[in-house]
């Protein structure tokens, strides 16, 4: 029943000379929600961007191992990071919306740029990305108002329908709540449950009741080692190793 | 005490120095107006000049000459100037900044203190005496090229001040590298390298040093591009030298044209920078 999606395979990962990911291993199951914690620093973000090939944008940055997506390893050199960032979406820990497009644009821009000329296939599938994102039902009236004047986690769910319009397989979320109220976190939670029927999810987050309340597995990862994985609640109630036990206890981090 | 006489004699001057610049700029704005707008005309906007001695008259190709070595100027240095701009903002954030980046950046902090008239005298060189003639070709290149510094650092700038997770957010959606440039990055710029643009557009539709031996101005209709082409700025030049009364008047009223003109585009780019924000 349990069927991997992705797997991370000995994943080093480096800034010029400086590792910060030191041979992480990790299988992602496919529509389940797997969450990424640890203390401040330790590799969250560079683990996730180096999923969808985000890490080798920065400069002198390096990567070795592997990233199976369908068994395949998104590191082959036949690869085209374009197609792997289509099928791997990813939303950022602040909202980023495009300020000088419209909200339309917004969630039309990846299909557009990417290719697609049929103005009603794009008309439908924005409004049908924004309707996942629960956003539609805000916005409906004012789809060509620009994004920017979204409340925090408005603009939120405008980054998740815009990764949303491109079907993605995957979706990477970095820290996705942390500069939102209760009430939009909330809602970006259930959103998240929603999604997994369909997609295969990591998150990254510093809020352990989150990380308990919407994922099935957890991975703890301790300065770029892998500490622990395994189900959420095993990591939450009976962790195996010391370091996870301390963290969670709130004992550093 | 010592204190709070100093407090209020630097208060003082920084009032009477305020007050002092207001009141110089209204002096000559009320002066150009006072003069302008007494021998401005509805044939101002619609007539030819008359033949010497004539009065009447008025400077239609002037101000459709203005606008079309503007306009000509425009659409050869923005390109250029932006795409520049892009080149330096994206090498800059590269690991290797080139070197070439850098001779550009210098290059184009000389031209813009090169004074306007030795621009002139070099499109006079390049294009005037190969082509042995006078035109609207050899104005605009002169024009251009004074704006090329203003939009190509404005363009970089404004790239430069895009931030990296709206880069990132693109590259994410599988947009590659360039659409990201083109399409997103340039796109988040486009207000304040608009703005850019119109600031230059402002500044050279005053110019005239470049325009005396480029486009050298006309009192007739223009043929075609490659022929002399009166500017508003000559137009009111060659008529405050002139010994006629009427002429005159109407370089007062060519000058009120001008001054409005400039204001319009300079109004407009603060709309457009306010659109956005
Ligand atoms: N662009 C970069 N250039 C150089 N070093 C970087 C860069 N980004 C991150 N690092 C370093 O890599 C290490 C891991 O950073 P990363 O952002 O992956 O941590 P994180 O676990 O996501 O932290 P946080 O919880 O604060 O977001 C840190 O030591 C950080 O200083
Ligand atoms: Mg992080």
């Amino acid at each position: 029943m349990l069927e991997t999606k992705l797997e991370i395979k000995n994943l080093s990962a480096w800034y010029s000379e400086h590792q910060v990911l030191k041979n992480v291993s990790i299988p992602i199951y496919k529509n389940k929600v797997a969450a990424i914690i640890g203390p401040s620093g330790c590799g969250k973000s560079t683990l996730i961007r180096c999923i969808n090939r985000l890490h080798e944008i920065v400069p002198n940055a390096k990567v070795e191992g592997q990233v199976l997506l369908d068994g395949k390893n998104i590191y082959d050199i036949d690869v085209d990071p374009m197609e792997v960032r289509k099928k791997v979406g990813m939303v950022f820990q602040q909202p980023n919306p495009f300020p000088t497009m419209t909200i339309f644009d917004n969630v039309a821009v990846g299909l557009k740029l990417n290719g697609v000329k049929d103005k009603k296939l794009i008309q439908s599938t924005v409004i049908n990305a924004l309707k996942e994102a629960g956003l539609y039902e805000e916005v409906k009236d004012k789809l060509h108002h620009y994004g920017t004047h979204l409340s925090g986690g408005q603009q939120q769910r405008l980054c998740i329908a815009r990764t949303l319009a491109l079907r993605p397989e995957v979706i990477l979320f970095d820290e996705p709540c942390s500069a939102l109220d209760p009430i939009s976190t909330a809602k970006i939670e259930d959103l998240i449950l929603e999604l997994k029927k369909n997609h295969t999810i990591i998150i990254v987050t510093h809020n352990l009741q989150q990380a308990a309340r919407v994922s099935e597995y957890t991975a703890f990862l301790y300065l770029g080692e892998l500490i622990e994985f395994g189900l959420t609640e095993s990591i939450f109630t009976a962790p195996k190793m010391k370091k996870t036990e301390e963290y969670i206890m709130g004992r550093f981090g | 005490m010592k204190r709070k006489i100093i407090d209020k004699i630097m208060q003082f001057l920084i009032y009477t120095s305020g007050v002092l610049v207001c009141f110089v700029l209204l002096i000559i704005l009320g002066y150009i107006v006072l003069k302008g707008i007494s021998s401005l005309s509805l044939d101002f906007f619609i007539r030819l000049p008359k033949p010497v001695g004539e009065v009447g008259g008025g400077m239609v190709n002037a101000i459709v000459g203005s606008f079309i070595l503007v306009l000509l100027s425009t659409l050869w240095s923005v390109p250029i100037g932006v795409l520049s701009g892009v080149y330096l903002a994206e090498s800059s954030s590269s690991a290797k900044p080139s070197n070439f980046s850098s001779v550009l950046r210098f290059l184009l902090d000389v031209l813009s203190g090169v004074p306007s008239i030795v621009i002139g005298i070099f499109a006079y060189s390049l294009i005037v005496l190969p082509m042995k003639k006078f035109s609207a070709i050899a104005g605009s290149f002169a024009l251009g090229i004074i704006m090329l510094p203003t939009i190509t650092r404005t363009a970089e700038e404004m790239i430069k001040m895009v931030p990296r997770s709206i880069k990132e957010a693109s590259l994410a959606l599988g947009i590659n590298y360039w659409k990201t440039v083109f399409f997103v990055i340039l796109n988040t710029a486009k207000p304040g390298i608009l703005t850019g643009i119109l600031i230059a557009v402002a500044r050279i539709f005053g110019e005239t040093a470049p325009l005396l031996f480029t486009a050298f101005g006309n009192r007739f209709w223009h043929r075609s591009l490659f022929e002399p082409i009166a500017a508003l700025p000559l137009q009111i030049f060659a008529y405050a030298i002139s010994p006629y009364d009427d002429w005159h008047k109407q370089a007062w009223a060519g000058a009120l044209i001008l001054i409005l003109i400039v204001y319009i585009i300079i109004f407009m780019s603060r709309k457009i920078l306010l659109k956005y924000r």
